[in-house]
């Protein structure tokens, strides 16, 4: 029976009058394959935000592996473990990338060993590797400027796949990529699922989802309306109604 | 190039230039050149902060003055040699600095970049009101004739100047190849993604700003016995800040090497027209070329040549 | 130190009435910065330019000031309408980091100044009106100076057509609109940028307005500028950016207290006062990277 790694109580979040999130419930158990889904507007990326600590949550609470970690930043939060994508890639354009993987690997992995620095081949190795998963090797020279917006993508998963986190969100990482790129991204979560990173994977792509997720949760008007199997949450009728009926 | 060989290079040439300029057998070389030399010093400064992480400071005088100003606290109380003057500004404006950081910069730059501005007016208003270093009326600061070795005083003070930039030029060259120049270049390209990977971005903005006050505040220390009488309107003047954001920006502000370029493009140009024409105009040339900059060639002289990819390793 | 009865009412009156004054100064600040974004620290270049204008044209044909910059209004707008098209082409539509807008105003504010020393020279220059001869009104104890009353309740009228220009007209709700939705603008049929240069040209209209209020109820000279910089935006964040009813009555709180530190403590510690106020408003302000 594995703990829950995230425990998210109670959260909500409002922009002015305007309810963002309200009362979101809802826990992930360590290595899981969570999906998350939900129509536009729905929340799921101030979600990811309050989770990782990029807003704050006005009310309710997140534990992640055993803490609290209200009040914590969004760095701090990574460090701890949980890493997230972008869903608009937000590449660092004045760093190649290469460089825009060092970073997390400089201030994450590395600030996590304390006083035993990496050397400089490490980084170097740990960078091509990350660098590799995602297919951007050939790529690491240049600028993202000069990269497609597919491998934008891919550069702004490889950064959170570089921190080494115990929970991965990745927001929507797989708009705009073609068939067999989807299958290789699914296949790629689902290796790194299979050495202990638990995963959250907020899609449109129903196909990605069904095959990815052991488990499934449906986001409408920052309300969680389903919560289950894959399966059944999409038999449900509030859910076909709200999200898969349009 | 690793950092110490780069220092010594920069000692060398530094010792040539002082060795050229004693060989012209003229003061005015000095005079002038401690003031180019200062404004490479400020311009390194503010590119720390202002350039490398993307804050923008308005208020380079206030740190200057702060420098100058702790100058003429202890002329008045007890005089110390310049280069014990230069270490305990350095202390004054870092603390100012992290001060000023700490209440600030979780904001947004823009807002960070007002609260600069007002930063300097208050101080700028407790100074007037402070009769021990002169308030408004100024402070006279008599500057020794001579000193030992090196004969004239403003030898001296020139000599303090271009150590003090080789210094600034060194420190920004080994922030911007290390960890933390990665780290100030992540802020400065986008915030948010630099804290989601995991960079302490308050932490690395605070070191940045207390970096950079300090150095502003050595390049104020030795300024009273540069120009002997100071009073606040001139030592919190607004050319300070013009010139230090100018400079950068039309030299460039990626690198160590564009506010170097723009200092001493800028610092000579302003000495030329403030001797031939005025140096109301002066300012004004100033105030043109940055604007014209800004809107044409945002990444300054040295955007203009392709960059090259190379970081050395952390 | 005893604390006199008409001491006090007269510095909360002088307080009122700056406030009203502070309150055009800042309402163009609180359309470019409150609602458009852009952070025009040139904006107090913009106003002491009104009031040389007004200046020039008193001294040499006796025009009233205020009349004076009703007249300049258009050009001021125009002026305006410029310096946006400027701004944009060369900062918003390439996405420029905050950095360079910054140092562009800078610079026009620096520039500025620089031009007025050149043209005028740094003597201080006042206007003359009737209304600043005449004899102050007495309530009671309380000495109210025309110089003073004028511009404030001018002030008034200008903000209160400007709430009504922004929340009654298509054109204002555009612009208030333009600040949350660009897209939603353009559904409806009209172009951000132009309603964005509509509104950047009426705050440096009313920065003509202000120029001459400035004058009537003080000698200006280049530099002053500089102290407005930090009473504008310390109005403009403690009032709540974008709001009109804000900015009048975070102006007024302003006033009253610069006015009390003047009375008691002397004139000398005033600009400290605004700027320490800003620097307050600023940390304690809720913080947060995403959040205004």
């Amino acid at each position: 029976m594995s703990e829950n790694l995230l425990q998210v109580e109670n959260l909500g979040k409002r922009f002015g009058g305007f309810v963002a999130l309200d009362a979101i419930n809802f826990n992930v158990q360590t290595g899981e394959r969570v999906g998350l889904i939900g129509p536009n507007g729905s929340g799921k990326s101030t979600l990811v935000n309050c989770l990782c600590g990029t807003l704050t949550n006005e009310t309710g609470s997140v534990h992640f592996d055993g803490r609290n970690v209200d009040g914590l930043v969004a760095h701090q939060r990574t460090r701890l473990g949980m890493a997230r994508s972008f869903q608009l890639p937000r590449p660092f354009v004045s760093l190649s990338v290469a460089e825009n993987i060092r970073v997390p690997l400089l201030y994450t992995v590395d600030a996590r060993k304390g006083l035993h620095h990496m050397k400089p081949a490490e980084l170097h190795d740990h960078c091509v590797e990350v660098l590799k998963l995602v297919g951007l090797e050939a790529k690491a020279h240049d600028s993202p400027r000069d990269l497609t917006q597919v491998e934008m993508r891919k550069l702004e998963l490889a950064r959170a796949i570089a921190a080494e986190p115990k929970l991965l969100i990745a927001d929507e990482a797989m708009a705009g990529l073609s068939q067999s790129e989807v299958t290789d991204i699914v296949a790629l979560l689902i290796r790194l699922n299979e050495r202990g990173i638990t995963v959250i994977l907020i899609e449109h792509i129903m196909r990605a989802v069904m095959s990815f997720s052991q488990r499934l949760v449906v986001l409408v008007s920052g309300r969680k309306i389903a919560d289950g199997r894959p399966d059944d949450v999409i038999r449900d009728p509030e859910v076909e109604r709200a999200y898969l009926g349009q | 190039m690793r950092s110490l060989p780069f220092l010594l290079i920069s000692l060398a040439i530094a010792a040539i230039i002082f060795v050229i300029a004693r060989l012209l057998q003229n003061d005015y070389v000095f005079f002038a050149g401690y003031t180019v030399l200062q404004f490479v010093v400020l311009a390194t400064a503010w590119n720390i902060l202002g350039g490398y992480t993307g804050y923008v400071n308005f208020g380079t005088a206030a740190f200057f003055a702060l420098g100058a100003y702790t100058t003429v606290f202890f002329h008045k109380l007890y005089p110390l040699p310049i280069p014990l003057l230069i270490v305990i500004a350095a202390l004054v404006s870092g603390l100012v600095g992290l001060g000023m950081g700490y209440l600030t910069l979780r904001l947004r730059g823009s807002f960070f970049a007002i609260a600069t501005l007002a930063l300097a007016v208050v101080l700028q208003t407790l100074i007037v009101n402070w009769d021990f270093v002169g308030g408004s009326r100024g402070a006279y600061v008599i500057r020794p004739r001579e000193i030992p070795i090196l004969g004239s005083y403003i030898q001296y003070l020139f000599l303090i100047m271009l150590l003090l930039a080789v210094a600034a030029i060194v420190t920004a060259r080994t922030i911007e190849r290390s960890r933390l120049g990665y780290g100030f270049a992540t802020i400065r390209d986008d915030e948010l993604a630099a804290e989601a990977a995991g960079v302490p971005t308050l932490k690395l903005k605070l070191i940045a700003t207390m970096i950079s006050g300090a150095f502003m505040g050595m390049a104020g220390a030795p300024f009273p016995y540069y120009i002997g009488y100071l009073e606040p309107s001139s030592a919190f003047g607004l050319p300070y800040a013009v010139n230090s954001i100018a400079m950068p920006m039309i030299g460039g502000t990626m690198t160590w090497i564009g506010p170097v370029i723009g200092a001493v493009l800028l610092g000579v140009i302003q000495q030329v027209a403030t001797v031939t024409i005025s140096s109301a105009v002066n300012l004004l040339l100033v105030g043109v070329l940055l604007v014209v900059f800004v809107v044409i060639a945002p990444n300054g002289i040295m955007g203009l040549f392709p960059k090259r990819r190379k970081k050395s390793a952390p | 130190m005893l604390v006199s009865y008409d001491l006090v009412l007269n510095a909360l009156i002088a307080g009122i009435l700056l406030g009203g004054f502070y309150a055009a100064v800042t309402v163009g600040i609180s359309i470019a910065f409150g609602i458009l974004d852009i952070v025009n620290i040139a904006h107090p270049a913009f106003i002491i330019l009104g009031s040389y204008i007004a200046y020039l044209v008193n001294s040499q044909f006796g025009l009233d000031p205020i009349l004076t910059s009703i007249i300049a209004l258009p050009v001021f707008y125009v002026l305006g309408a410029m310096v946006y098209q400027v701004y944009y082409l060369s900062f918003e539509r390439r996405g420029q980091d905050a950095l360079r807008g910054l140092a562009f105003f800078f610079g026009l504010l620096f520039i500025t100044e620089v031009l007025l020393i050149l043209v005028f020279g740094v003597d201080y220059r006042y206007v003359t009106a009737a209304y600043i001869d005449w004899p102050p009104l007495h309530l009671g104890v309380i000495d109210i100076p025309m110089r003073m009353l004028i511009p404030c309740l001018i002030s008034l009228a200008l903000l209160g057509t400007l709430q009504l220009f922004l929340s009654r007209t298509f054109t204002g709700r555009a612009i208030m609109a333009v600040a949350q939705d660009q897209l939603a603008l353009k559904l409806m049929a009209a172009n951000p940028i132009r309603i964005k240069r509509i509104a950047f040209g009426i705050s440096i209209a009313t920065a003509a307005m202000a120029g001459a209020f400035l004058i009537v109820i003080q000698p200006v000279e280049p530099s002053i500028g500089r102290e407005y910089i930090g009473r504008v935006f310390a109005i403009c964040v403690l009032g709540g950016l974008g709001s009109l009813p804000g900015t009048l009555i975070a102006a007024m709180l302003l006033g009253i207290v610069e006015s009390f530190t003047a009375t008691f403590y002397g004139p000398s510690w005033a600009p400290a006062v605004s700027f320490g106020i800003l620097l307050l408003t600023l940390a304690v302000r809720p913080a947060g990277i995403l959040g205004r």
